[in-house]
């Protein structure tokens, strides 16, 4: 009798995936999880010795964007499901295709989720959430969990159904199209936000004149830089941060660094709040 | 304040959710978005929440787990940060200045974890052996159990600690330089943020799109919204102009485009 996978099957990797980097570990990172997920396609297709080496197959070194492992999943289950039925399809071959994927995938899914999708939603949250509207975190969640859900599902359908023509997909130049819009909508945003929400003031005095009408006219150095291009100073502070990030210096200790800043200059007189 | 027990119970449980979320990185029930109104919810005062959660998120925009690089830990300082903040009555400012090192210290106790967790690897090559389905579950579950915990016990130690004296003595004991250089570079310390997220997309000949959007911010009024939306036309416009994706089928039919219109131009002009 062939052996089939059901959708009930498919219902339940899905809802596994979901839990795919539980067991994130140094030494091999998400292979445990992903065989976490591929456990009830395993139960539907193999008994006794084949499922032993099943299992141990899909316990190899693992690791990507998770949100995309979805169509990885797909396929991987259309080849076990010929591989059950007697194609003669080696080891090799599935975990080759595993990783291959990976690499290329996670360059997608990582600047189209990691890099737009989540900062774009959740600066859309923070916009509402900073005056205590409870929209905010509602719209962030929903906006993120419905575009997250949507690619999990109809990812490892899309995999299971085109099996390895799925390769092709990568290699093409669809998602290079995809991944690159993103960037530029993400790019853009960043762009707006490294304006729209930081705040310096610099309070020092460069000027303090009384006009002809009897008015005194203070000149800051920061009316001077607003006049100049309003937000130029955090704009810098963005690309120190990059340089620095870049040098491979922990994020962690550049915002303990700008905190000292903060504080020095506040206590100097150099900054305040507006 | 001193919280009920029901209270440090609800904290507990949250902040094993917290933790999972952290480490699976789905639901994003780590996000200080949703962490620090969750936890401003518990105890009573979810608006608070909600704000402190926007000002984190902001900061911690860029903390990303890629690779095989472990972010920042958003859940333990969204937790943790909001219980100071709602029940030792500290400001907004104090409490994202107290979030950095507690985002530190649960990225350092993350990598911890995932270190331990080779041990749940290793157990489950043992159950492959045995082809032991329910044993590789068992594995899975428990890893996600230790990574619960990691955050779930930290935020209910502070929550039975917070009502005490000690503790309330230590926070009020920040001098006002703190708290005013605190919220000073509150302005500014997103910048790493968007540092993080421009880097990882790593396209430099799109950088002009980055300027744009800061140069448009700047001397306009538009909201998010607006921005989303300018931004998405620049992407679609891009890929429809960019030679790189033209088709070739398409070439005849604008070549005849600019005949059509100079007939029109002449008409008009007749």
């Amino acid at each position: 009798m062939e052996k089939k996978i059901t959708s009930n099957d498919f219902f339940w990797t899905f809802i596994r995936s979901n839990f795919l980097q539980a067991s994130w570990n140094m030494e091999r990172m998400q292979a445990l999880g992903y065989c976490f997920g591929m456990v009830p396609i395993l139960r539907r297709l193999y008994t006794g010795e084949e499922l032993k080496q099943a299992i141990k197959r899909h316990l190899e070194f693992y690791n990507t964007q998770p949100f995309v492992t979805a169509p990885i999943i797909g396929i991987t289950a259309a080849l076990e499901e010929k591989k059950a039925n007697g194609a003669d399809i080696p080891d090799g071959v599935i975990n080759g295709i595993k990783v291959g994927m990976m690499g290329p995938l996670a360059g997608v899914g990582d600047p189209i989720f990691w890099g737009t999708l989540r900062p774009i939603t959740a600066a859309l949250g923070a916009s509402f959430a900073l005056s205590g509207s409870i929209l905010g975190p509602i719209l962030f969640f929903v906006l993120f969990n419905a575009v997250r859900l949507w690619v999990r599902w109809y990812g490892i359908k899309y995999g299971y159904s085109k099996g390895t023509d799925i390769v092709q997909d990568v290699a093409g130049n669809k998602l290079q199209k995809l991944t690159e819009g993103a960037s530029i909508l993400g790019l853009f945003v960043m762009g707006a936000l490294v304006n729209k929400w930081t705040s310096v003031n610099i309070p020092v005095v460069v000027s303090s004149i009384t006009n002809a009408k009897g008015e005194v006219v203070v000149t800051t150095v920061q009316s001077i830089l607003d006049q100049l291009m309003p937000g130029l100073v955090p704009l810098l502070m963005t690309f120190a941060c990059m340089a620095l990030l870049k040098r491979k210096v922990n994020a962690i200790w550049i915002i303990f660094g700008l905190f000292a800043l903060g504080i020095i200059c506040f206590a100097l007189g150099i900054m305040n709040v507006k | 304040m001193e919280l009920s027990t029901i209270q440090v119970l609800l904290i507990f449980i949250f902040g094993t959710i917290a933790g999972m979320g952290s480490c699976l990185d789905e639901l994003q029930t780590h996000r200080p978005l949703i962490a620090c109104t969750v936890t401003g919810l518990i105890l009573g005062d979810m608006t608070t929440g909600i704000i402190i959660g926007g000002t984190l998120e902001l900061m911690a925009l860029g903390w990303m787990n890629i690779g095989a690089a472990i972010a920042p830990d958003a859940a333990l300082a969204s937790v943790v940060s909001t219980i100071l903040v709602i029940a030792g009555h500290q400001d907004v400012a104090t409490g994202i200045g107290i979030a950095m090192p507690l985002a530190a210290a649960g990225q350092v106790l993350a990598i911890f974890c995932k270190t331990i967790s080779v041990v749940f690897q290793h157990r489950a090559d043992h159950y492959a052996e045995k082809g032991s389905l329910r044993g590789i579950d068992f594995c899975h579950y428990g890893a996600l159990i230790l990574q619960g915990l990691r955050v779930g016990i930290p935020a209910v130690i502070v929550a039975a600690s917070v009502g005490t004296g000690a503790v309330q003595a230590m926070l009020d004991a920040i001098p006002p330089v703190i708290t005013g250089g605190l919220q000073v570079a509150g302005g500014f310390i997103v910048v790493v943020g968007y540092a993080m997220v421009i880097n990882m997309m790593g396209a430099k000949y799109l950088m002009p799109f980055f300027f744009l959007g800061f140069v448009v911010a700047a001397f306009t009024t538009f909201n998010l919204v607006a921005l989303g939306v300018i931004g998405l036309v620049l992407a679609i416009v891009y890929l429809q102009l960019n030679p790189k994706y033209a088709q070739v089928a398409a070439a005849p039919a604008a070549a005849a485009a600019p005949s059509d219109a100079d007939d029109d131009l002449d008409d008009e002009l007749d």
